[in-house]
């Protein structure tokens, strides 16, 4: 901050408490690394037991998963492909509609009508995940076992529905922010040059902010892996290699919810969930860490 | 083109109003006095919601005791005393790394610490030190962004009048950063409000005869209730409309949180700029 400390305060008691505080704060400070740590060594401690039963290989690998049987079967297969293709899915609903919802923002859209529908878009993302795993259930379920005519609507396609929805808040805001923030110089540079403004949007300013954008939906496809309980009501919770779109599957967050109050304590089948834990926690790191870098790295400075 | 981006901007709109407004009209005659005062009755197929409404109240206020003080003296060190660059920038990518963790995850770290290392079983304390957690990012980054748009020369005056920095940070930046910081608060209120996840292994009961007596009873929550009512049990179609009028109760709770935190964030934005 550049602000000299006070040496006016007079008394050495002050001082003191000064000092006392100053120490306080910084300890308190390194609280979020702290939880960060203990996450990983909660999660890799009840994890990582599982693989003295079981090997790595069989584990990621194995495409039955039948934790509870007499001869107990934890291959995991059948529930990545279901998260890859839920969040596959999800992302080609949600990706596009975000973006038009961002260019319309940034661009199109009057100050009024702004004012309206960016807090209407905030509303989307403090809703519930319950009441759209709810809303998915009564409503949407219904609709598409009887329009498509098929055995369940508590499937892949419905829940990858739901979750574009829910992730639809967190990418438009944040690809808004990008695009808006590309300097007024390089669009009338554009204009300059003759270019429209679809033009100028299209080859200009969106080109411009892809860094932003990309740090968007990474962020969002990170959301959508870890989202919870939208998939397990809605998925349909079988825990077998999907064939089409209208098949009930079991992400890897619905299966954790779903078992963990049946699960021993201290069984290779809780172990076995927090494996799928450690998983589903190194995944969003991961694409956290990429999203930081992206937006630090590319940001337009003082514009 | 430009009338297909507007289009989608409203469909998008559109189904927000349709899912609200579906659960609202399908809700509402279950909606009475009775409703959320009263006890469960007939295996919660009769009766009210007040356990459930009850516990997420205590979760909410016990994570908010976890969060809030944390949060803010977290924002409070990165704005205002951080010297060394290195730890700041740690410390944020640490911020936002807990902020992109999966909730159900947090709900795993619970389990493990909480309820089973610390033998604090199934509870209230355990629900709301989990929510209290995942619930810190929402408040360092709010409280941080408030606290860096108090003027530098506020600060300076404080000091040349012979205050402390501590005295300067608790008389003159907070309270002027008092609105930015609410906002964080009501959104994390909402947030712990509305979480399933997390609180399925550490706090909340499928049913809870009699109300909590202590921080280390579970409790029946809100969101909970919604998912085991509509998934679980024998009743399901029975009692639609008790779930129905949940979800209403549920979603009035997080609107409420969060509106009032929107509109004190709009309003600190444009009390800066004017």
């Amino acid at each position: 901050m550049g602000i000299k400390k006070s040496s006016l305060a007079g008394n050495a008691s002050s001082l003191i408490i000064e000092k006392i505080f100053e120490k306080l704060v910084l300890v308190i400070g390194l609280t979020c690394l702290f939880v960060l740590l203990l996450i990983m060594i909660f999660l890799f401690g009840e994890g990582i037991p599982l693989f003295s039963d079981v090997s790595l290989s069989d584990f990621l690998l194995g495409s039955q998963w039948y934790p509870t049987s007499g001869n107990p079967r934890f291959g995991i297969m059948p529930l990545i492909t279901a998260s890859v293709a839920v969040t596959l899915l999800a992302s080609a609903f949600a990706v596009p509609l975000s973006l038009a919802i961002a260019v319309y923002l940034a661009e199109l859209a009057s100050p009024r009508v702004r004012e309206i529908v960016k807090p209407a878009i905030e509303i989307i993302a403090s809703i519930p995940s319950v009441i759209i795993g709810f809303f998915g259930m009564v409503a949407v379920a219904p609709f598409l076992q009887r329009q498509f005519n098929i055995d369940t609507g508590l499937n892949l396609f419905n829940a990858a529905l739901m979750l574009a929805f829910m992730a639809v808040p967190t990418i438009a805001s944040i690809s808004e922010d990008a695009i808006s923030s590309v300097p007024v110089s390089l669009k009338e540079a554009s204009y300059a040059l003759g270019a429209n403004r679809w033009e100028t949007i299209f080859h200009i300013t969106i080109p411009a902010a892809l860094s932003g954008i990309w740090t968007a939906v990474i962020l969002g496809i990170s959301r959508v892996i870890g989202e919870t309980m939208v998939v397990l009501m809605v998925a349909g919770g079988a825990a077998i290699m999907p064939d089409s779109l209208f098949d009930p599957v079991r992400p890897l967050t619905s299966n954790i919810a779903a078992e963990m109050a049946e699960a021993p304590v201290g069984g290779s089948h809780y172990h076995a969930l927090f494996a799928i834990g450690i998983i589903l926690f190194v995944i969003t790191f991961f694409f956290n860490i990429i999203a930081d870098y992206l937006s630090s790295k590319y940001k337009f400075k003082g514009s | 083109m430009f009338i297909l981006i507007r289009m989608t901007s409203y469909l998008v709109l559109g189904s927000l109003i349709f899912i609200l407004g579906f659960i609202i009209m399908k809700g509402y005659p279950a909606i009475s006095w009775e409703f959320i005062s009263e006890m469960p009755m007939n295996e919660m197929t009769q009766g009210g919601i007040l356990p459930a409404i009850l516990g997420t109240l205590y979760l909410m206020i016990g994570s908010a005791l976890v969060s809030i003080p944390i949060g803010i003296i977290t924002a409070i060190y990165l704005t205002e005393y951080a010297s060394r660059p290195g730890l700041v920038k740690v410390i944020r990518l640490g911020v936002s790394n807990l902020a992109g963790v999966p909730s159900v995850v947090f709900g795993l770290f619970g389990l493990a610490l909480f309820v089973v290392f610390l033998d604090f079983g199934t509870s209230i304390i355990a629900g709301s030190l989990t929510l209290g957690v995942l619930n810190l990012p929402v408040i360092i980054r709010s409280t941080e962004e408030a606290l860096m748009t108090v003027p530098v020369t506020y600060r300076e005056a404080s000091l040349s009048l012979g205050a402390t920095r501590a005295q300067t940070i608790f008389r003159i930046v907070l309270p002027s950063a008092l609105p930015g910081v609410l906002t964080g608060v009501m959104l994390s209120l909402g947030r712990a409000a509305g979480e399933t996840a997390p609180i399925m292994f550490t706090a909340a009961s499928y049913y809870a005869p009699d109300l909590p007596d202590s921080i280390f009873s579970e409790v029946m929550a809100l969101p909970y209730h919604i998912y085991v009512m509509a998934t679980a049990g024998t009743h399901i179609q029975e009692t639609r409309h008790l779930q129905y009028g949940t979800a209403i109760i549920l979603i009035l709770l997080v609107l409420l949180l969060n509106s009032i935190g929107l509109v004190l964030r709009y309003r600190f934005r444009k009390r800066l700029k004017g």
